[in-house]
């Protein structure tokens, strides 16, 4: 991507959320395992993780608002519609296979992991599409 | 669309950063918009007309026109 400065931003924010779901995970994770968590607390640190992976959401449309390049806004946006398809047709597939016993359960969290993912798959189609104005 | 940015740019000697930091977008965006990948907005459209002192359907080759002549 063009090191803009909203994409610097967005960069800084990213890495500090990044730092804070560490920050949450690990503890929760040691918590959970060894039964350290008093019941009251338990919804509140297990959802402690998501907290800064919303935030990353969040950091996205900052960035998208913020963006001053009309182009470059629009390689992220095309990024962000094909993370988008991707992670929800890897939803549909697997709930379908899951439906009919042919995988193990996943977690909801997965697709997550699969939007990010995409966002760097389009981020690959914005390469072969445009070339060298794909940054 | 076609336009005729990079006859402009030639004809001042501007490389495409240079026209880039003119316009304030990236180096990309002109080379987008050089190459046809892109189609600026009405905004920046202006924007480079005005750089360049002349009316935008002198730069941007409308697309409608276009046809009408293939026609």
């Amino acid at each position: 991507m063009v090191r803009t400065p909203a994409w610097k931003r967005y960069n800084w924010r990213v890495i500090w959320l990044s730092l804070l779901y560490a920050a949450f995970l690990l503890p929760a994770v040691y918590g959970f395992k060894h039964k350290l968590i008093p019941e009251a607390l338990q919804y509140l640190v297990a959802i402690l993780p998501a907290l800064p992976i919303i935030g990353i959401f969040f950091a996205i449309g900052r960035y998208l608002v913020e963006e001053q390049d009309e182009y470059v806004r629009m390689l992220m946006v095309r990024q962000t519609l094909w993370a988008s398809g991707f992670a929800l047709s890897v939803a549909t597939i697997w709930g379908f296979l899951e439906n009919f016993d042919l995988v193990g359960h996943a977690d909801g969290y997965w697709v997550c992991v699969a939007w990010f993912f995409g966002l760097g798959l389009g981020n690959i189609v914005n390469k072969l599409t445009l070339g060298d104005g794909g940054c | 669309m076609e336009n005729r940015l990079r006859v402009l740019r030639a004809e001042r000697n501007w490389s495409q950063q240079d026209l880039a930091e003119r316009l304030e977008v990236s180096r990309q965006s002109v080379n987008a918009i050089e190459t046809g990948k892109y189609d600026p907005s009405l905004p920046l459209a202006f924007r480079v007309a005005e750089l360049f002192d002349r009316p935008i359907e002198d730069i941007f080759v409308s697309p409608s026109r276009r046809s009408s002549k293939a026609i």
